[in-house]
């Protein structure tokens, strides 16, 4: 396959439209997901550790949201970010802002109903022990956060792989602007559909590496971390 | 003491119920506990020993009746301090598992190291300080547990079986533990069958039996001259079910 070979020399030169490529997709989505994580945890703790009604409905919905259609939420965040949107006077859309709401939105649910279930396993195993030492409240999710720190960090990889991979809110909000809101997945989406199959392979060789990198750090840290803290 | 608080003593029940759905866990309970030598809680299993426990630590509430800590309907956050009979170990090493407990109660930052290194040498686990307290053996978790209930200086003292899963050397060391604690004027309350170790620290016996206090006693009444036809097979050794 020529493509491929091509694919690697672009990769090896360096290629600049490349790289730039790589650095706003590696931008976007590391932003969304810092922001999912923000909002997420303290929405995991909280519903893993109170009780109201309809708390059920919340998680059923929270859980259902994981597998979000990407180009639904792309449309949701386009319609709210739109001239004539109720958030259109900030003038967000097809800017690298908008992908990172819509990324963060797609993002949330996975890491919020994640950290529910972690935070709500251990919960029922140290609650006891909690309660019996007079732990506040907030002591609790502090405590609850730390103790479970390794298995969010699979909870937030899950996020970044979502994030990363995804190609329909950020082809709909970002539209896609060459030099401005391409990503590594949008262009590959366009440049397959233009017959430009190196650059396409060459970023879904690097895309692919990214995310195989980060997790096996990930890996590497949990295993280190693991012996350490137990 | 790190707080003012005040006294958990005497520890009152006064008829006290816990039913969960249809099956009665207690029944009609009358018991107080005052300051003293130890009061061992002793029955067969299922008896409600541990129930009672957790319902003198405020984990559980009475369905019915009232109990008072001191004259209180509500204990708060008292200097009382419960070891499980299986401990839960927090995810870090066992010094930070009792430095944990230190900062519970408020103890000063830079006093915490060398409180919690003394604490684990008094449980014999200084050399193990490091190590990650989920990977200690299942004796050594029940030391550490023992270390961060002492952390709280505990008034009371609320043990569940705290020897049944260490080896004579361990359940020897651990007893004279609870003997110090003891005549330093912390109230214990411990659930055991072992009747040898009910003999060599109780002050008091509660014998329960089905949920119920079967009978309230001193060490030398209860062994001596049981007052009831359960608690003469249960001290011959025989199965009381």
């Amino acid at each position: 396959m020529p493509e491929s070979v091509d694919a690697w020399q672009l990769i090896a030169g360096g290629d600049a439209t490349l790289f730039a490529i790589v650095r706003l997709s590696l931008a976007v989505s590391l932003s969304a997901v810092a922001i999912a994580v923000l909002v997420g945890l303290p929405l995991g703790a909280l519903l893993a550790l109170t009780r109201f009604p309809g708390r059920s409905a919340m998680i059923v919905v929270l859980n259902g949201f994981m597998g979000l259609p990407p180009v639904v939420v792309g449309l949701t965040v386009y319609l709210l970010l739109s001239r004539s949107g109720p958030l259109g006077e900030f003038g967000l859309l097809f800017t690298p802002a908008a992908m990172v709401i819509a990324q963060a939105l797609l993002v949330l649910p996975i890491i919020a109903a994640l950290a529910r279930q972690t935070i709500e396993d251990l919960w029922s195993e140290y609650r006891d022990e909690l309660t019996a030492m007079g732990v506040s409240p907030a002591g609790r999710v502090a405590t609850l956060l730390w103790d479970s720190r390794f298995s969010l960090v699979t909870a937030l990889l899950a996020g970044f792989g979502r994030a990363a991979a995804e190609v329909g809110t950020v082809m709909i909000v970002g539209g896609n602007i060459e030099g401005f809101t391409r990503t590594m997945t949008t262009t590959i989406a366009l440049e397959t559909s233009k017959g430009n199959l190196p650059l396409a392979m060459g970023l879904g060789i690097i895309l692919i590496g990214i995310i195989i990198a980060i997790n096996a750090a990930a890996w590497g840290l949990r295993l280190w971390s693991e012996r350490r803290a137990g | 003491m790190m707080r003012a608080t005040p006294s958990d003593l005497p520890l009152a029940l006064d008829g006290v119920c816990l039913r969960i759905g249809s099956t009665t866990v207690l029944d009609r309970l009358d018991l107080t506990i005052t300051p003293g030598a130890p009061t061992l809680v002793v029955g067969p299993n299922g008896s409600g020993k541990t129930t009672l426990l957790r319902l003198c630590m405020q984990l559980v509430r009475p369905t019915e009746g009232r109990m008072s800590w001191g004259g209180r309907a509500d204990a708060g956050q008292g200097r009382r301090a419960i070891l499980f009979q299986k401990p839960v170990m927090l995810r870090r090493s066992a010094a930070a598992n009792v430095c944990y407990a230190l900062a519970q109660i408020g103890y000063p930052r830079h006093l915490r190291a060398a409180c919690t290194h003394e604490l684990l040498d008094r449980v014999g686990l200084a050399d193990l300080a490091a190590r990650p307290a989920r990977h200690l053996s299942g004796g050594e978790q029940q030391r550490v547990a023992l270390a961060r209930a002492l952390a709280r200086q505990p008034e009371i003292l609320l043990l569940d079986e705290p020897t049944a899963s260490l080896d004579p050397a361990a359940t020897l060391h651990v007893e004279e533990i609870i003997r110090t604690a003891a005549q330093s004027g912390t109230k214990i309350v411990m659930a055991s069958h072992d009747l040898g170790q009910v003999r060599r620290l109780a002050g008091d016996v509660v014998f329960m039996v089905r949920g119920r206090v079967c009978e309230q006693a001193t060490a030398v009444d209860f062994f001596d001259r049981p007052s009831t036809p359960e608690a003469a097979a249960f001290i011959r050794g025989d199965l009381v079910l």
